[in-house]
This record gives C-alpha cells, structure tokens and sequence, in this order.
C-alpha cells in the first residue's frame, strides 16, 4: 500500500563534506510541496571529519518528534554504516553507494537495499575533488526526488535561486541532481511505497528554526543592545539579530544603525554590558547556553536586587560542565530560576514553537522593563537550532512597548520627594529613573548592596528585610504578568503536564496512548512562575506526569517549590540522553505507571 | 572617617562657574574613607576639575565596582546617577551604558584589585572597544577592604606592614593602556593636584577612552617604609614627564611651539591641551616612544607621572559601532519596530 507525507528520513553524512546544504534543500523541498516538516541536525562538536545525521520527518499528522525507528536512511558514512544500517525499521529503505562492496555481515534481509553507485557516476562527469566530493551529496539528492517523487521543478529552481549571481554554479549543480534522478529512474524501482504529493498543510506556514525566530522577535520588541559570547547552541541568535537588524534597523538616509552588537570577552561581560544598557534605558538582551548562565551568576544577583531589566536566551544544551555541547537538554531551570548567591529568584519563558520564540522574546522586554528584573527565555538545542514547519510571525501595528515604570523630566517635576524603592503601588515594583533626566531631582546610586527605599546604602535589619519582602510581592506581580499555561481538558483523572520541546513529541504520544486505551489531559507549562491554572491542573487529576529532559526533576522541584503541590502529586517522565525526547518513550513511560499502579484504561485493549 | 556634616545653605559670596553653579553644586555625600586616604583627594580633584569645566552634573553616569576606590562616587557629583556593580566587572556595565546613551559623561573609577587583578580583561577590552569614558584607577597596591594585602600593581620586594615582600611581577597599566590602545593615558599622585586637575580636565573632554592611573596611597596598609606605593616613596621617586595646561574654548589660546617646549592639542569641542615637556626627549603623542619611556623608567625605579599619551583625532565606541548620533535608549517603536508589512516579507523569506 502507498503511503504518502508520513515518514521519518536519516541522512548519514560526515561533517564538513557538505551535506547540510543539500540536506537542508531536500527539507525545504518537500515544505515547500506544502507537507509539514521537522527537521533535526545531529552533529558532533567538530568542524570536519566527525559523523553527522540530519532527519527528516514530515507529517500530516503532527507527529514531529524524533523517533527511534528510522523509514528511509540514506547512509553515506562508511564509520557509522552498521549502526544506520541498524537503525532502520523492518521494511524500510537502506540507500547507500554501492560503488565499493560491503561485508556481508552488515546486509538484512528484512529491509530494502537500494544502492547506488554515486562515486562511480562521479567520476566520468567532474574532474575537480572538490566538487566530486560535494556534488556526491547533490547526486543523492537527485536520485531520492525520483524515489520520492519529489517535485523536481522545486528542486531545480531552489538551486538557481541559491546560486543567483554564481551562475556557474548552476548548471554543474543541476547536471549532478540529474545524474542521480535519472539514474534511479532507469535502475530502481520509482517511486517507493512510501512517496510525497503536494499538500495544503504547510500552505500560510514557515520554515525556520527558533534561534533566528527569537532574533526576530528581539528586533520587533525593540532590543537595541545585544551583547554576546559566541557559544553552541546559541550563537545564531546574536547572528541572526544583526543580520535582520542590519536589514531592518539601518538608517536608510545616514546609513547609521539603531541597534548595537557586540562580541564581549565572556559571558560575565556580556551580562554586565546588558544591565549597564538596562540601567540606561534601552532594551538590551544576551543569547547563551548553561556555561554562561554559570558565570553569569554574580551579575543575575545585581540585576535582581539592584532591580534592572535584562533580557537572556538560554539556549540549553547538555551539561553539567562542558556536557554536551551540540546535544539538547532542559537541564538550566534550577541554575537560571535561582542564579546567584543570596535569595533570588528570575521568571522564565518556555517557547516550544519558533513562532513562540519570536512571540515571548518579543514580549520579554515589556516584562522585563515592567518588572525591573532579568527574563530568561529557555529555549534549547533541538528549538533554537532545528528548522521546522511553524505558524508565520505576525505584529499587531500601533502595538506599544511597555516601559514600565519610568519618571520623565515631568514626571520629577511634578513629583514631591523620588524614592527609588519605594512602593507606592503595592506591586513591589517602584519607579526608576534614567541618567541625565533631572538637574535636581531623581537621581540615586544603584547598588549591590543593601539600601533603604531612598536607595541610601543601609544595613539595618528591618530595612533590609523589608526590601526582601517587597520583591517577594514583586514576585506576585510576575506571576500574573506571565503567559499562561495551555490547558486541553476533557475531565480525564489523569494528566500530562510538559514544556519547551517536550511538547514536539506530545501529538504523537496522545495518537498512540489513544490507541491503548489511554487518554489524558494536557497542560502545556509556558513561564515560572507559574499561575494558578498549574495548582488547579495538578489538584483536578488523581494522577499527573509530568515530562521532562533532565534527570533531576529540575521542573517539579520547581513547581512543589512554587505552589502547593506535594512531591507524591507528580510522577516524573525524565529523558536525559541528549536527543530530543521521543514519543516512544514518553507513551513507555505513560504505559509502565499505567501497568505498575494498575490505573484503569478507558477501553479494554487486545494486545 | 571625617564628621563633619556639610550644611546644605553655600555661602552667598561663593564663586559660580559658567552655569551658575558653585563648587558645592559638585559635591557629593560625606565621605567614609579613611582620614588621609589618597582617594578622598582624587574626587577633591575631580569636583574641581567638573566644576571648573561648567559642566552640569546630572549629565554625568558615574560607574564602579568593588573596593575603597568604587566607593567614592558617592562623594563626588551627588545629582548624578552612580551605579555601584560588582567587583571588576565595571568596565562592561560601563560599555553597556555608554552604548545605550551617548550624550552622557561617563566617569569610571576603579582600583588596582578591581581592575588589576579581578577586572584585568574586563579592562582591557574597555581600553581596545574606545569606550568614551574617563577611567580612573585609584592605585594604592593595595587590598584595603579586606585589611593590606597585595594586589597586582603592588612592586616586586616592595613590603606589606608586617615587612613581608611581594613576590610577583607588578602589572603596570599605564603599559597595558597603551599597548591596547587606549587614545590617552596619564600617570599622577593623588597628592598633586596641580597635576592632577588639568589632567582630569582633559581627559574628560578627551573623544574615546581617557584612562588615569592615580597613586592613591592607602594611609592605613601601604603608606609604610617598604612600601613603592607610600607618600613618601611617591615624592621621592616621582618623575613628570609632561604637565597637561587646560585651555577652555573661550579663551585666547596663543599657539606658541618651541621645539622640545611646548605643543597644543585640539579637542573635540573647541577648547585645547596645551603640553609642557619637562624631559625634552619625550614625545607624548608616539605611542611606541611613550611605552619604551614608561617601561624604561620603571625599571629604574621611577614612577613617570603626567600626560604620557594623547591621540590626535581619536575615535570612540559609537563611530566604530555607527550608531545614530541620537542616544539609542531615546529611540521609541516609531524607529525600532520594523511594523507589519515588513514582518510579512520576513515570512516570505522562510518559505
């Protein structure tokens, strides 16, 4: 039986042999038939010579999560040849180079082989190294259109627009796409069972990944200042905010730029160049990963209790300590929640969609600069990297910025005695001023160190105190500014609670609970803290999960520390081995508590 | 600690600068350093110098980080924003605020742990980004806070108050400043403010990064025989080099140059720097010269002081990052929100 738009494709590949780019063509092929697809680049902390996999799914089903069994591998790494051949499914495809024979203990007989000599087809064509080398992943490419069927007329023009200006580029690119199409028409048997035909999914959707999404959003929520550290995975966040803001943001009459980025010496001056910019009034963020949050620390102090807005992007990866560099995992929540010696406490934004990237990174500085505290936006690897199929960006015109609470030279003038810290709204938070805004009234010494309302440095007991519970109801204050959770009810007894990229497997894992007889209400965490809906979540369901990629439970740590929740109300899906979490092993999860407590299912299932 | 309260009435007969501002108008809040502490002179300075130039003084941003040096601040320009940030790391909360507001002042004061030790990268990637800023560092070799310890511009065999020598190499940052960069670099003593004024004077008018390096003995743990750092030693050993005279724009400069004598500098708003050579083979605007003088004097034991260094036509953060010549935290969503119509074209490219 032919199936179509539904499968999970693996290209094993060498990094730096270019392959990403005719990987990336192949993905931006099918979306661009209008099939929604994910995509997840594998790779090692290495610039060339090491394996690299880049996935593929599509589907129309929304089923985008990794999946451990693979339907197609186009396998183009002889180090890493048996373990893809292993990773295939029973029936499904093993492309590969038959150029060169291969031990036979590396053959199954429960799969389809479909080899190609590419090396060979090469050789007669291109004489230069280089281009043999690189052009054997366009030959590939061209034969998986014809095996899938793939609009070739995309294909062809996705080329000549890549190389616009380089038109010698062209034609030698087209010619090897070619070799492989038509090889595999005349050999192979076209298309497999298993093909693609256009499709209206995708159609309004874009395809990007959430690191540039956050860069966008920075540059509509007005960040002026970005000053970063170059480290994976979120480097292209600071690269993609200049490259848009060159664009967007440049002075078309004096050519001059109303942003500034700058590539600071580490992670601790980075933060100290967005709180000096915060202190001063402009929107400033930083983009990072856990060993910057790390040395980060002592300035999040300052920034919570000296109360200046700074905006972060802790893109996650896998730690502690260099961990895992190009591998993802949620494991900063504690470090980022608490960052700092001393009592405190930083709100946090969960995106699980590069739309939500763009959506919270746009709306961290209006919190931030209404709160006077640090945001960090927790993103991750598999997010922040990735490119997938995600709703468009949109901008409500005329939309404010909130500056919060700001005293203009007016606002002095107007105003009897300026106390810095004092809170006449009740809120915790009390207005600032800028520097320069006043000959005479409004200005104050921002400090580290203890003060009393009038920002007089002070260490009475009953000052410092009082300070420390004003930032408590502060907290409060937060708590009701955060997006809320995103909650699907139908009065199950039991639910899921999950957040960032654990929500990517989560259709998938439902469909399959479905299937046996399981159904659950979800609760997708969005910010921390978090607002009364998760207290009524967990307390409405006799038996709550709740996923995560760490191995410590950094998010019910969180919430049993937050709310009202006691420890045994949860029931912790932890994934920490760097992929991006399956549905598979979620629904295993789901499945073996199910068995464990003998939780009733809703309909008997013949297994 | 001194005692004495400031009443807030000036006298009526007290002089006023160009804004009608009087000396008290640049003061700032009583200080708690010690009686004698060479940094209580260094802002004595630095309200002259303030006062004197007419400039108001909530236009300044006064930014330090941990230590007897960072807390001065509060005792000098008390209507002006200070910000007390964490310990070494005041030159990147300085960049930070100077890219976000160009139209300000900004004042920087460290000490030699701060920026010697703890901050040393921190400063000298100040230094290379031509952060435009008066940076100041109050060097008394000195940990004071934590009671006589060596920092790193303490001398090699130079004593703490018991008689233990130092054992290390002492970083020199007047070298640092100018291998790096920095566009004007002097050397003085808290203890002469003749020298020290005029310095300060320049240096804040100065375009990009002004950088001072103030002996400021510590009365209580290196002002001791033994010590490099001492009043003593620092008269005894001192050696200017060129004596910086301030010549504001209004008044008549008259350009004289007696080769070996004297040269002016321009500077960026009108007025000018006029130089006196007191050593005739020194060239204060050859930045390799001025190096090989610092370092050739140091190894005879000599504290070189004056302005060592000054750039011509210096540039500073804002002409390398081409920022708008308006303070980006003035610009509102009108100039940074790109708007709906472009956001669409923007989807179109990720499709």
């Amino acid at each position: 039986m032919t199936t179509y738009n539904e499968f999970v494709i693996r290209f094993a590949n060498v990094n730096g042999s270019g392959s990403a780019s005719a990987n990336g063509m192949f993905a931006k092929s099918l979306f661009r038939m209008g099939i929604p697809v994910a995509t997840r680049n594998i790779f090692p902390s290495n610039i060339q010579g090491l394996p690299t996999w880049f996935e593929v799914r599509i589907s129309e089903r929304g089923h985008f999560g990794r999946r451990e069994d693979i339907d197609i591998m186009v396998a183009m790494n002889a180090e890493t040849y048996e373990e893809d051949v292993a990773c295939l499914r029973p029936g499904g495809y093993l492309v590969y180079d038959n150029t060169r024979g291969r031990p036979r203990s590396l053959q199954r007989s429960d799969i389809v082989d479909v080899g190609i000599p590419i090396t060979k087809l090469i050789l007669p064509e291109f004489s230069d190294p280089k281009q043999r080398q690189l052009f054997k992943n366009i030959v590939y490419l061209g034969a998986m259109s014809a095996l899938l069927n793939i609009d070739f007329s995309i294909l062809t023009g996705m080329v000549s627009s890549q190389y616009r200006g380089k038109d010698a580029l062209i034609k030698p690119n087209i010619h090897a796409m070619e070799i492989g199409r038509n090889y595999a028409y005349k050999y192979l048997d076209c298309p497999f069972d298993m093909q693609v035909r256009h499709s209206e999914l995708a159609k309004g959707k874009i395809f990007v990944d959430g690191n540039e999404s956050a860069a966008i959003g920075a540059v509509y929520g007005g960040a002026t200042v970005c000053a970063w550290y170059p480290i994976t995975p979120s480097t292209s966040v600071a690269e993609a905010f200049e490259k848009h803001a060159l664009k967007l943001r440049t002075n078309q009459d004096t050519g001059r730029k109303n942003f500034a980025v700058i590539q600071a010496e580490d992670e601790l001056a980075a933060l100290g160049m967005v709180i000096g910019a915060g202190w001063n009034g402009a929107r400033a963020f930083t983009a990072t990963s856990g060993p910057g949050i790390s040395l980060m620390n002592e300035f999040l102090g300052l920034a919570y209790f000296a109360e200046i807005p700074a905006v972060l992007f802790d893109i996650q990866r896998a730690g502690p300590s260099t961990g895992m560099p190009t591998r993802t995992q949620q494991s900063d929540l504690l470090s980022v929640a608490f960052a700092s010696h001393g009592d405190t406490r930083h709100p946090m934004l969960f995106p699980s969609s590069p739309k939500e990237c763009f959506d919270f990174a746009s709306a961290s500085f209006d919190i931030s600069e209404r709160i006077q505290s640090p945001v960090v936006v927790m993103s991750d690897l598999d997010l922040g990297m990735n490119e997938m199929t995600s709703d468009p960006f949109d901008w409500e015109d005329g939309r404010k910025y909130d500056r919060g609470k700001v005293m203009s030279f007016d606002d002095l003038e107007e105003s009897e005695a300026f106390g810095r810290y004092v809170d006449s709204d009740g809120d915790g938070i009390g207005y600032r001023t800028l520097p320069g805004t006043h000959p005479s009234k409004g200005s104050f010494f921002t400090r580290g160190t203890s003060r009393d309302e009038y920002a007089v440095y002070t260490e009475a007991p009953e000052a410092y105190s009082e300070n420390m519970d004003r930032l408590v109801r502060k907290w409060e204050t937060i708590r009701e500014l955060m997006p809320k959770s995103e909650i699907y009810e139908a009065n199950h007894r039991a639910g899921i609670l999950f957040y960032g990229t654990s929500a990517t497997p989560m259709k998938e894992s439902l469909d399959m609970l479905y299937e046996e007889g399981v159904e659950l209400d979800t609760l997708r965490i969005r910010s921390f803290p978090f607002g009364h809906e998760v207290q009524e979540f967990i307390d409405s369901h006799s038996t709550v999960f709740l996923v995560e990629q760490n191995r410590d439970a950094q998010m019910k740590t969180l919430i049993v520390t937050d709310l009202n929740v006691h420890p045994d109300q949860i029931q912790s899906i932890l994934y920490y081995g760097g992929m991006s979490i399956s549905a598979d092993f979620i629904v295993n999860a789901v499945l073996e508590a199910y068995e464990r407590d003998k939780l009733p299912r809703l309909r008997e299932v013949s297994s | 600690m001194t005692f004495v309260a400031k009443p807030k009435i000036h006298h009526p007969l007290l002089k006023v600068n160009e804004i009608g501002l009087k000396r008290r108008d640049y003061e700032g809040l009583v200080s708690t350093l010690c009686a004698g502490c060479g940094h209580d002179s260094v802002s004595a300075a630095l309200i002259q110098a303030c006062s004197e130039l007419s400039l108001p003084p909530h236009k300044f941003a006064k930014l330090s980080g941990i230590g007897c040096s960072s807390k001065t601040p509060s005792y000098f320009l008390g209507n002006s924003h200070g910000f007390n940030s964490v310990h070494g790391r005041m030159p990147s909360v300085a960049t930070g605020a100077n890219i976000a507001n160009r139209d300000l002042i900004y004042i920087g004061v460290s000490g030699d742990g701060d920026s010697a030790s703890i901050g040393l990268g921190q400063f000298a990637h100040a230094v290379r980004r031509k952060i435009n800023m008066l940076y100041i560092v109050d060097n008394n070799g000195t940990y004071g806070l934590t009671k006589g310890q060596f920092s790193a511009t303490n001398d090699r065999g130079s004593t703490n108050k018991r008689g233990v020598p130092n054992l290390y190499t002492s970083i020199d940052l007047v070298s640092m400043a100018l291998q790096i960069g920095a566009s004007f670099v002097a050397r003085s003593f808290s203890g002469d403010k003749t020298q020290l004024v005029p310095l300060m004077k320049a240096a804040l008018l100065h375009r990009g990064f002004a950088f001072i390096d103030v002996i400021s003995p510590c009365v209580m743990f290196n002002n001791h025989d033994g010590s490099t750092k001492s009043y003593g030693y620092i008269r005894d050993h001192s050696a200017p080099v060129v004596d910086a005279d301030f010549i504001a724009p209004q008044e008549e400069i008259e350009i004289y140059y007696a080769p070996g004598t004297a040269e002016t500098v321009a500077m960026p708003d009108g007025s000018s720097l006029r130089l006196r050579k007191l050593e005739d083979s020194y060239n204060p605007r050859n930045r390799v010269d001025a190096l090989a003088y610092v370092q050739n004097a140091l190894d005879e034991g000599e504290v070189v002081t004056g302005l060592l260094y000054v750039e011509d036509d210096s540039v500073d953060c804002h002409e390398v990052l081409e920022t708008p010549d308006v303070p980006l935290n003035s610009l509102d969503e009108s100039v940074l929100c790109p708007g709906s119509a472009e956001l669409a074209a923007v989807n179109d490219s990720f499709r």
